[in-house]
């Protein structure tokens, strides 16, 4: 019997008897009345920045000007981006330089700050933690309440790979003292369009 | 014979403020997981759902377990099994070998820590590099991490300042938690982009999907995956849940339950290997399938390794994590750590005051508690408790049967306290270590009782 039998068989013989799945109700989950401010209060608590703007065109005009200061900056989001292909061959080597990384998410998380992006929107995966500060762009609409919420908006087995980011990179291994950029993005802003 | 856990936590306290310093510092992220805690009117509700969720997933483990090696082959992942240690050590070495891997990246495991993984490797002359921050510092200072989710707890800032500036040429005397974690950073950053293989321990599988989750803080998991052409997941099998929509349940329970956050800052989902990339899966057993066959001690396994009940655990918090001498420490651990090697481990379980905390923080509801009790009896039963333990209590069990005996007993032992006081007020009697003896009463309760109970009783 191969190893992988002999682990399935010790299972099935020593597993209890069959106990059903909870069915989750969640009329008693909470709820925010604004899920902007909500979102807003606890990201900034765990070190990211968030701001409400009005149209994407903010965003677009930031990139315009760190590609004017000569920025090295990955910008996967305007129409003027660079070539997606060219990003997704990028190497570690090269990616460890970007001064910063811009992207689109899918949905953010009220209770969390987490924003879920997706392998497409990263177009590399390594880009949204290698590089030193991150943006995330979001719609106002996109923001949910809870984590359920969230799970009910993806499909997180649609793609290779997918991440919920809160905040900026953070460790407080030395003595509990908190210190902001571990070996992700140093800091983490989301852009919330209204 | 392996050292005591009572011996080690005797020379960990030896050094009083830094056991208050220790003691205290857990405490605090044992209050910050109480406000994370309290700031969700359905706390109790999602404990419950995390722990009907586990219970199901252990009593249908086969079939899920099953259905998640299918669906992740289809995705593209390598699935391999262990049934031990060694086997697991094994598999990885081989994979190390065939692709004739000199550098690797290792974020934080519990599963590797419990399989030895670092030190077989070294064995072969393979070096690998664990970039959790916590798990860095106590790499280089030949350690074992002290804390399942804070593996340098037990140091202070001085050390690791000392650490770095022996091991990544730091300013000496530099203390400052900032430049000390920027210097870990330029010097992992390094190492990420050289890495070829990256290893990395799993949060959750689910079965739905085919897919596992990697919870950090520091981004590490995902800098070395996403870098290496090779990534070498590493999971107990009872990381698995059912479906996707679960993670919710079990993100809002973890990172709230381990340091207070309301979500760790990386809650990375893998499904399929990069273009180009090899992804592998070691499912391991390790004396698992044999606690899910322990009826008392099963639900064990439904442990996320949020590490609350060290936090909380007042014999945790002043023994510090290395007294356990186990990869997996405090109350959990010991309740997990019999099931390895009862004999090694029989003193794990003593080392409990069972005042139930552990039981009372826990996310996914196990009874620490009632099973470190447990095991108490199975250690008593199957000969491996501690010979003084075993007379006294044979001794008291037999004087308690004995009414006249125990009376007799009673009343020389109060007049030898007071006769002769050094009789018990010596350093052979451990109950009078860091203690004054209570002053021998004149008469015993019953004498008293005789004498005043019926002429209180109207």
């Amino acid at each position: 019997m191969s190893v992988r039998e002999n682990i399935l068989n010790a299972i099935a013989t020593n597993q209890p008897t069959l106990v059903p799945l909870p069915v989750l109700n969640r009329t008693a989950v909470i709820s925010y009345e604004d899920r902007y401010a909500q979102f807003k209060s606890v990201l900034e608590s765990i070190g990211g920045k968030t701001e409400l703007i009005l149209n994407i065109e903010i965003v677009i005009e930031k990139i315009r000007s760190d590609k004017a200061n000569d920025t090295f900056i990955i910008d996967t989001i305007s129409a003027e981006s660079i070539d997606t292909a060219d990003t997704i061959a990028l190497s570690a080597f090269e990616l460890e330089k970007v001064e910063r990384a811009y992207i689109k998410g899918t949905v953010a998380v009220a209770e969390n700050g987490a924003v879920w992006v997706y392998e497409s929107q990263m177009k590399n995966r390594l880009l949204p933690f290698i590089c030193q500060h991150l943006v995330l762009v979001i719609d106002k609409n996109d923001i949910v309440a809870t984590m359920h919420d969230a799970y009910d908006k993806i499909n997180v087995g649609s793609e290779g790979f997918g991440a919920f980011i809160a905040g900026p990179s953070k460790t407080a291994d030395i003595e509990q003292s908190l210190v902001i950029g571990a070996h992700g993005a140093r800091s983490t802003t989301v852009y919330v369009v209204e | 014979m392996k050292i005591s856990h009572a011996a080690l936590a005797e020379k960990f306290i030896a050094d009083e403020p830094r056991t208050d310093w220790h003691d205290d510092t857990l405490w605090f992220v044992r209050e910050k997981r109480d406000k994370a805690a309290h700031g969700l009117p359905e706390w109790e509700q999602l404990r419950e759902w995390g722990s009907q969720i586990k219970d199901h997933t252990l009593s249908n483990l086969s079939n899920y377990l099953k259905e998640f090696e299918e669906k992740a082959k289809a995705n593209g992942i390598i699935v391999h099994w262990a049934g031990d240690g060694d086997e697991h050590n094994k598999i990885i070495h081989t994979i190390i070998q065939k692709h004739k891997i000199q550098k690797i990246v290792k974020s934080k495991s519990m599963l590797t820590e419990e399989c030895h993984l670092n030190d077989y490797l070294q064995e072969k002359g393979i070096e690998v590099v664990d970039t959790d921050l916590g798990e860095r510092i106590v790499q280089f200072r030949k350690e074992a991490p002290s804390h399942i989710v804070l593996p340098a707890i037990h140091l202070k800032r001085e050390d690791v300042s000392e650490t770095f500036h022996e091991h990544l040429q730091t300013e000496k005397g530099n203390n400052d938690p900032q430049y000390l974690t920027e210097a870990a950073r330029q010097h992992l950053r390094d190492k990420f982009v050289q890495s070829e293989l990256a290893i990395t321990g799993v949060n959750f599988a689910v079965a739905e999907t085919g897919g596992f989750v990697v919870c950090t803080n520091e981004g590490n998991a995902d800098m070395g995956a996403h870098t290496a052409a090779v990534h070498i997941a590493c999971m107990g099998f009872e990381k698995i849940i059912p479906k996707a929509e679960h993670l919710a349940v079990f993100l809002r329970l973890l990172a709230r339950s381990a340091t207070g956050q309301p979500i760790t800052t990386y809650s990375s989902h893998f499904h399929k290997p990069r273009p180009g990339q090899e992804m592998h899966l070691v499912i391991v057993d390790n004396g698992r399938s044999k606690q899910l066959g322990r009826e008392d001690f099963r639900n064990s396994l439904k442990c996320i390794r949020c590490a609350a009940c060290f936090n909380t655990c007042p014999v945790y918090r002043r023994s510090g994590g290395h007294s356990y001498q186990t990869a997996v420490a405090g109350p959990i651990g010991s309740i997990l750590s019999p099931n390895l090697d009862m004999k090694a481990n029989a003193d794990l379980p003593f080392a409990s005051t069972l005042c139930g905390s552990c039981t009372n923080v826990c996310p996914v509801k196990i009874n620490i508690h009632e099973q470190l009790w447990k095991w108490r009896q199975v250690i008593v039963a199957e000969g491996y408790a501690d010979s003084t333990k075993t007379i006294g209590m044979k001794t008291m069990a037999y004087l308690f049967s004995k009414p006249s005996l125990y009376r007799f007993a009673g009343k020389m032992g109060r007049r030898m306290m007071k006769a002769f006081p050094f009789m018990t007020n010596n350093k052979f009697n451990v109950w009078y270590k860091q203690r004054e003896m209570p002053k021998p009463p004149k008469e015993s309760f019953r004498e008293w009782y005789l004498k005043n109970g019926k002429i209180n009783r109207k």
